[in-house]
């Protein structure tokens, strides 16, 4: 289990108070407020929450792939201690692939339907490194043969839609590290697949990540994936951080009352027949946060304070919790 | 798109505020474009009353009138505003009369092919089977063929048919019927695919369940829930029948120079294009670009507001 | 494939007669040949001989045989109008319309698609948004308007260029070419740049709007995320992709290009095929009228035809057989 947070290693990625922002005829929209975390060489974190809790929009902020009208509208983000957040256009591409790769929910729509997986191999290994056309198709037979695609040297030829969808995630995940990225952004990657191939890829997924030394940022609402593949999970709610730390602790003896009731809405075999809990209400709305603490109108020990004072995460050894639950002093 | 979520405001104050007023009020083109659209409407509504002459009264015309410029133009004659034509006729009063055909024409022809295309696509996407496929190959072919064409063909199989004497008569039925004809496709084709869609809905299946008359479904679930998208086709296809009505007139087979139109008026004024007198093609060809334009922009606003994708 | 082409055979051979049978019923129960193609003063005896040789006796089935098979042969039929038969007319014209439609398509795509291109890619542009304005000012002028805008300009302030006619034109075969005189050139600019100009407005807002369609997909977004170049991402991805939907689109215009061609022809007074069909539409002229409908119907559907076999040869996904594994 790799170390995290460990003071002496260098943190690749960090994310400082970022907040991304929608202009719309209502006003700023917030949809991610304050996040802020780190992620050291080779770590694999998760990044877990509902739907619209603001995970993709932080991982396109990243990769500056944040579509307008949305936009940082305030933090900064800094990668191998350069701040990147303000990069130019040609500064970020440049990045894009070479530094921090990407890999999307749906791989049928991830590849262009008209051109062989060759093409696109070939074109995005040329890119970034300086090869021929011929070692260029070699590098990526053996970039397929790495991701587990049978006869690559006949495969490579084929289309998109003459692979099946797990198929096409392994040459998605080959498209991703063709260049050596040192971090990954994987934003539900097996959301779109069959169950029994989700675990192949999450396996494959880890194994490259191990063997090239990549990170990976691995956005998902499964907590069965992240409990299998994550070193350490982040918890996000309404676009703030709920809750970080190593994984066995986030899932074991989770400390956000939020986390908590993920945690017990979760079926395991094996224990007891117990009643799941369910977290009465639902995320409110991006116009509809409440004052304070985003999550205080659903949460079950509920204090007097937290509907005026907005929690800051707190350090308690090796996570961070953002709860009034856990202040100096209660 | 759900049209009766349009209308399921309690207010005026929330149809003020509603996204679509919204994006209406904000985009100042849109309003400009309204702005004519009615000018022009309620011009061509009120053509008897304030045209300054009656082109019509033959008693009222005099040749000592005719070919006058406009009243800016030297030679002109404040009493005709944009001038006169061969014969005398006060060039804006014609206008007036002529843009009052061209929108009825446009309208009738609209709402026409909108009743026929609804009720065909509801009967079509709901019922399936053979009535689908024998319509899904009419439709085809039809949509297949520019629709001048058609429009063409309905007018000469028409006149072939009608004895020479009633043609002029009949050439507000037989055109509106043409321009009807030629594009009720879209809006059955349209309709036929949401029906489809709602078709399988739970509420649609609850209700066959309980027993629900077909024809008491159609019309009062589905009906409503496809309506959206067949507004925005009529926005479309009220500019392109005016457009369409204006092509036939100017190629000679729309209507005739006694009732004229828009595209009449341009017809019989390019003939004295080369002797220089141009303000008898220019000003009606001037009113039909404005006319079409202001309608073609409500229809795209329309469109950009409807379409949640684009928001 | 050969299903589909096979299918696709029958489907246009059927569309064929459903065109043919409405033809002939036009021509058949729509006014009386006998009365329009014979004066005033004709005889009985004139009008039963007459009768019999256009076999308006015989059943009904059998003229529509004979009317299939004499179409499928070539053979219209006699022209109300000028008493010439209608194959020596369509020969004379045919040639004018063709080349009209053919300049004016290769103008059409020729500014079309780069203007299209070009908004696509600098959506927020000045020069961008006043292609826009200008797009939609296009499709809401009429065409004939345009024709006479520019007769106005470029032949009665200009001089520059003729008005109406066809200029010399050179003889090679049953074909009249207008190409190989400069009098010929110079007479088919303004009725193509006419007829083409409608055409551009389409082009340009369709190539925009696929094209900016195309940039919101996954597989563009993806493409950046690997750090490919703007340059590979328009061109290599957005623009190729664009391409397809263009054609069909394009393909089926060529088509009614020729229909468009009416209007063209009228205002310019182009002898052509559209010219021909308005005057036979005024005279209630059945043969030309349904030999008109027969040949646009058959250019449609061979239109329809090549482009559905070019979406076979350009969509890998419909021609490279599926193995999946």
């Amino acid at each position: 289990m790799m170390n995290n947070r460990n003071a002496d290693t260098a943190p690749l990625l960090e994310v400082r108070d970022l907040s991304i922002a929608f202009d719309t005829r209502r006003g700023l929209l917030r949809a991610v407020d304050g996040m802020s975390f780190k992620l050291v060489p080779g770590e694999i974190l998760g990044v877990v929450g509902e739907s619209g809790a603001g995970k993709s929009l932080t991982g396109a902020a990243i990769i500056g792939l944040l579509e307008p009208p949305g936009h940082v509208s305030g933090g900064e983000i800094h990668f191998e201690g350069t701040r990147i957040d303000n990069f130019s256009r040609e500064q970020m591409r440049q990045m894009r692939g070479k530094k921090i790769g990407a890999i999307f929910q749906d791989p049928l729509t991830s590849l262009n339907p008209l051109l062989t997986i060759e093409r696109q191999l070939v074109e995005t290994i040329q890119t970034h490194l300086n090869l021929d056309s011929g070692e260029a198709r070699q590098r990526a037979i053996e970039l397929l043969t790495e991701v587990g695609i049978p006869a690559p040297e006949k495969r490579i030829d084929h289309y998109p839609h003459q692979f099946s969808g797990g198929m096409r995630q392994r040459v998605v995940i080959a498209l991703a590290i063709c260049a050596q990225p040192k971090l990954i952004i994987a934003d539900e990657p097996t959301t779109a697949l069959d169950v029994s191939i989700q675990a192949q890829i999450i396996a494959l997924l880890k194994k490259m990540c191990r063997e090239h030394g990549t990170a990976v940022m691995l956005i998902t609402h499964d907590m069965g994936v992240i409990a299998e593949t994550c070193d350490r999970v982040a918890v996000m709610y309404s676009g703030r951080l709920a809750e970080i730390g190593p994984v066995h602790q986030v899932v074991k003896e989770p400390r956000h009352p939020y986390t908590r009731g993920l945690m017990g809405s979760i079926p395991a075999i094996g224990t007891g027949s117990e009643r799941l809990t369910q977290i009465k209400g639902a995320m409110p709305r991006l116009k509809d946060i409440p004052p304070g603490c985003a999550f205080h109108p659903r949460c079950s020990e509920v204090m007097e304070r937290c509907s005026s004072i907005k929690p800051i995460p707190v350090e308690i050894n090796d996570s961070e919790v953002a709860c009034l639950l856990y202040e100096k002093g209660t | 798109m759900n049209i009766s979520k349009l209308f399921s405001v309690r207010t005026m104050a929330d149809v003020w505020d509603s996204d679509l007023v919204y994006s209406f009020k904000k985009s100042r083109v849109t309003v400009i474009a309204a702005i004519v659209t009615l000018m022009i409407i309620a011009a061509s509504l009120t053509a008897p009353w304030i045209a300054p002459h009656d082109p019509f009264d033959v008693a009222t015309l005099s040749l000592m009138d005719s070919e006058l410029p406009p009243f800016w133009v030297d030679g002109g004659d404040p009493r005709f505003l944009l001038g006169t034509d061969n014969q005398g006729r006060d060039v804006f009063s014609v206008i007036l009369y002529g843009s009052r055909i061209s929108l009825a024409v446009g309208f009738i022809s609209v709402v026409l092919a909108m009743a026929f295309g609804i009720c065909f696509g509801l009967l079509s996407g709901y019922f399936g089977g053979v009535i689908d496929a024998v319509f899904m190959r009419i439709a085809d072919i039809m949509l297949s063929f520019p629709t001048i064409l058609v429009a063409l063909l309905v007018s000469g199989i028409v006149r072939g048919v009608l004895p020479r004497e009633m043609h002029e008569n009949a050439a507000l039925v037989v055109l509106v019927f043409a321009i009807a004809v030629t594009t009720w496709v879209q809006y059955a084709r349209t309709v036929r695919g949401s029906t489809m869609v709602e078709r399988n809905r739970e509420y649609v299946m609850a209700a066959r369940l309980v027993g629900r008359n077909p024809f008491a479904i159609i019309f009062r679930h589905i009906f409503p829930n496809v309506l959206g998208p067949v507004l925005v086709i009529a926005t479309i296809n009220l500019a392109m029948a005016i457009l369409i009505e204006a092509t036939l007139s100017f190629l000679g087979v729309g209507m005739p120079p006694t009732n004229p139109s828009l595209g009449t008026l341009i017809r019989v004024g390019n003939e004295f294009l080369f002797s220089g007198v141009w303000w008898v093609v220019i000003f009606p060809s001037l009113t039909l670009v404005m006319l079409v334009l202001a309608v073609n922009l409500l229809g795209d606003w329309l469109r950009d507001a409807l379409n949640p994708k684009l928001r | 494939m050969f299903a589909f082409i096979l299918r696709r055979l029958l489907q246009s051979v059927m569309v064929m007669l459903a065109v043919a049978l409405i033809s002939f019923f036009m021509f058949r129960f729509v006014g009386d040949p006998v009365n329009s193609m014979l004066p005033e003063n004709a005889s009985t005896e004139d009008r039963l001989k007459l009768r019999v040789q256009l076999g308006l006796d015989d059943p009904v089935a059998t003229q529509f045989w004979n009317f299939v098979s004499g179409t499928v042969q070539g053979e219209f039929g006699i022209s109300y109008r000028n008493k010439r038969p209608v194959n020596d007319l369509i020969a004379e014209r045919l040639p004018a319309t063709i080349e009209l439609v053919f300049v004016a398509a290769l103008f059409a795509l020729a500014v079309g698609v780069p203007t299209g291109v070009y908004s696509a890619l600098h959506r927020r542009g000045i020069a961008s948004n006043l292609l826009q304005v200008l797009s939609l000012i296009g499709i809401s002028v009429p065409t004939f308007v345009t024709g006479i805008l520019l007769i106005l300009v470029f032949s009665v302030w200009l001089n520059w260029l003729p008005s109406f006619g066809r200029g010399d034109v050179v003889k090679i075969g049953w074909w009249t070419t207008g190409f190989m005189t400069i009098s010929g050139i110079k007479s088919l600019i303004l009725p193509a740049a006419m007829l083409g100009l409608f055409q551009v407005t389409l082009i340009m807002r369709l190539v925009r709007s696929e094209m900016l369609e195309i940039l919101r997909s996954d597989f563009i977004r993806f493409a950046r995320a690997r750090g490919l170049t703007d340059r590979a991402v328009h061109f290599g991805h957005a623009f190729r992709n664009t391409l397809m939907p263009v054609i069909t689109i394009v393909g089926l215009q060529l088509g009614s290009m020729f229909a468009f061609a009416i209007i063209t022809e009228t205002v310019f007074q182009w002898p052509g095929m559209g010219l021909l069909f308005i005057q036979a539409v005024n005279f209630a002229d059945i043969p030309v009228m349904s030999a008109y409908l027969i040949l646009v119907a058959f250019v449609f559907v061979l239109i329809n035809m090549i482009v559905d076999l070019l979406y076979f040869v350009v969509d890998p996904r419909l021609s490279a057989n599926g193995e999946r594994t």
